[in-house]
């Protein structure tokens, strides 16, 4: 558009020209911002603020027959989240999990990622591909695998399963674990290893020729080096243990363990079924909120220890 | 497969320092090959354990519903071939081709999908990353806790919008929210300030080039391993989301993939057909991702890398 102006006056003062890009540079910022802003006015940002006009409203009826109609409640319906011990139990049980299951998933997803960055092995590319493969197995599809694969009669390590109820109310959360940490290990060891491939390797040599060792500079130079990905990865751990849903709710036709309040996702889908949408969106609000404060204060304590 | 591994990113074993061996003081070659077989121990203890699932899903796929438990497992029989063939005919033609459906529900949601939400957000990460402008900070940390916010904590408050829009039990319903990654234009801002020179965006604009013709011509290409990145994670996202379209949708003809595995899955008990049904259609449902994902390779084992870097 601007091409044939430049080219009729070179020499326009170059004031006017530094004006007319800023311009240009200032419609086409907004341009490229515009699609994503609607988008996420849309669907992240006004649904946010729905959840909370939501849960301040509860419904109220004249008389036993008369119509429901829903009045502002205050914080009526976050007093019911508080006295909810079902929910309560269910928040519980995923902190469990994720404070068991978090630290072995990613320690495994470390030592497989130091391991791929060591001398010692080979077939380095296919010990990547298995591994990051369950990554394409959704949730959904996982839980249905592993259901068979723990259930006694259809298991083909029938003689485990028959002796050990995977299944049962002690162990199906630990059943759930190990679905999630069986998907996910290798999709941690590649962001782990995508940090450890970035660090010179003029340091490695330094390090050797002051006689530290391979387990050395592993402790030594690669962990400190890699936290910054794992605490990423961390992070996306923690918010997605507090969001289990898919695979609790799977298995819940291979296990009658799992109740409709097992996870806080699974209580704000059951609530929802009800249906008492006022409850379930303050169940929403609640678990956001937490999840959002939980990943933050991660990240918060995390960055100053680094820092120190 | 193997003739990468001959050459790797850097030849760290071969380092200059270690031939002469002056180094390893008192470490004999005894300990290094203990060391290696440990190491590839490990590896292929868990091999087994992240392969073997898939392997009983794949082998499984080649029995009948009562050869599961009669036959040896996680192995084949001696028709497998013949019965694969049987299993697949019956998936698909099994409810009018609802397996189809679905198939092609989820191509839509998710292929569609991260399409379009791969360059709405390659644009906005670009534009944070390349151009000063006013509440470029604030709008980069909306982005950021957008990222931290659950995606699972806005589907209820989005069934509730769609309905009161009377758009709930559509595609649109599971389409449009879909759209939206925060994380993709985290990503794209780092990948842009990472791989998009701004002497080469000076030169475009003295060359008279416009600052969108730029982006889609110049920038695009540059970022491309980072975009491809950006749309299989935002692929995956979708394909393997849950929550939305249970809470969203009725209509059996309108389910993505899983959600209609899922259905079958929670039917078993009253349809015991669906139990092989439902073990070929998950082998076929993640067909496609490990083919996605094995022939873009290339592009996201380093996309993931600069990621990571930050």
């Amino acid at each position: 558009m601007t091409v044939p102006s430049t080219a009729d006056a070179p020499k326009a003062p170059p004031v006017a020209r530094k004006n007319r890009s800023a311009g240009a540079q200032r419609r086409a910022v907004a341009l490229f911002i515009a699609p994503f802003a609607v988008l996420f006015l849309a669907f992240y940002a006004i649904p946010i603020v729905y959840a909370i006009v939501q849960s301040l409203l509860t419904v109220e009826r004249e008389g036993t027959f008369g119509a429901p109609r829903q009045v502002f409640g205050g914080l009526v319906q976050y007093e019911q989240v508080f006295q909810d011990s079902a929910f309560w139990t269910s928040v519980g049980r995923v902190l469990l999990f994720g404070a068991v299951q978090v630290p072995i998933m990613l320690g495994l997803a470390l030592l497989f990622a130091l391991l791929l960055d060591s001398p010692l092995l080979k077939g380095k590319k296919f010990f990547r591909l298995a591994f990051f493969a369950p990554y394409a197995v959704p949730g959904v599809i996982a839980a249905i695998m592993w259901g068979f694969l723990y259930s006694p009669s259809l298991s083909p390590f029938g003689a485990v399963t028959s002796n050990v109820d995977f299944l049962s109310a002690e162990l199906v959360l630990w059943a759930i674990a190990n679905i999630v940490t069986w998907v996910y290990v290798g999709y941690n060891m590649l962001i782990i290893y995508a940090s450890l491939l970035a660090i010179p390797t003029e340091i490695y040599e330094a390090a050797r020729l002051d006689g530290a060792n391979n387990v050395q500079i592993a402790w030594r130079i690669k962990i400190p080096l890699v936290v910054p990905a794992i605490i990423l990865t961390a992070v996306f751990s923690i918010i997605g243990t507090l969001q289990l849903l898919a695979e609790p709710q799977t298995l819940r036709s291979f296990s009658s363990a799992i109740n409709s309040t097992f996870t806080p996702n699974l209580a704000v889908y059951t609530t929802a079924s009800v249906p008492n949408y006022n409850l379930a969106a303050a169940f929403s609000v609640v678990l956001a909120l937490a999840t959002f404060i939980l990943s933050f204060v991660f990240l918060k304590s995390t960055q100053r220890k680094v820092t120190q | 497969m193997s003739s990468s591994t001959t050459a790797p990113r850097r030849p760290r074993g071969a380092g200059p320092t270690e031939p002469d061996g002056a180094v390893d003081h008192g470490r004999g070659p005894r300990q290094s090959i203990m060391s290696r077989s440990a190491a590839m121990l490990v590896m292929g203890v868990f091999t087994l354990y992240f392969l073997t699932p898939i392997w009983w899903l794949l082998t499984t796929s080649t029995k009948t519903g009562s050869e599961i438990t009669s036959t040896v497992p996680l192995w084949f029989t001696a028709n497998s071939f013949g019965t694969f063939f049987d299993n697949l005919a019956r998936l698909f033609t099994y409810g009018d081709g609802l397996f189809g459906r679905w198939l092609i529900n989820s191509a839509i949601y998710a292929g569609v999908g991260a399409l379009i939400g791969t360059i709405v957000a390659a644009m906005c990460g670009y534009a944070l990353a390349k151009y000063e402008f006013k509440g470029r900070e604030a709008i980069f940390n909306i982005v950021l806790s957008g990222v931290l916010v659950p995606a699972t904590a806005l589907a209820l408050p989005l069934f509730l919008i769609f309905s009161q829009a009377n758009l709930t039990n559509t595609m649109w319903a599971v389409f449009l929210p879909s759209l939206v990654s925060p994380f993709g234009v985290y990503l794209a801002r780092i990948y842009a300030a990472a791989s998009v020179p701004g002497e080469l965006l000076e030169a475009a604009r003295l060359d008279g080039s416009g600052e969108i013709r730029t982006f889609f011509t110049v920038s695009t290409r540059l970022m491309a391993p980072a975009l491809v990145t950006i749309f299989l994670f935002q692929f995956v996202a979708i394909w393997n989301n849950f929550f939305l379209p249970l809470i969203m949708l009725r209509d059996q003809a309108l389910f993505p993939v899983t959600l209609g595995l899922y259905a079958w899955n929670s039917q078993i008990s009253q349809i015991p057909e669906l139990r092989i049904l439902v073990i070929v259609g998950a082998l076929v449902s993640i067909v496609p991702l490990i083919i996605a994902f094995l022939a873009l390779q290339r592009f996201w084992s380093s996309g993931l890398g600069a990621g990571g870097v930050k």
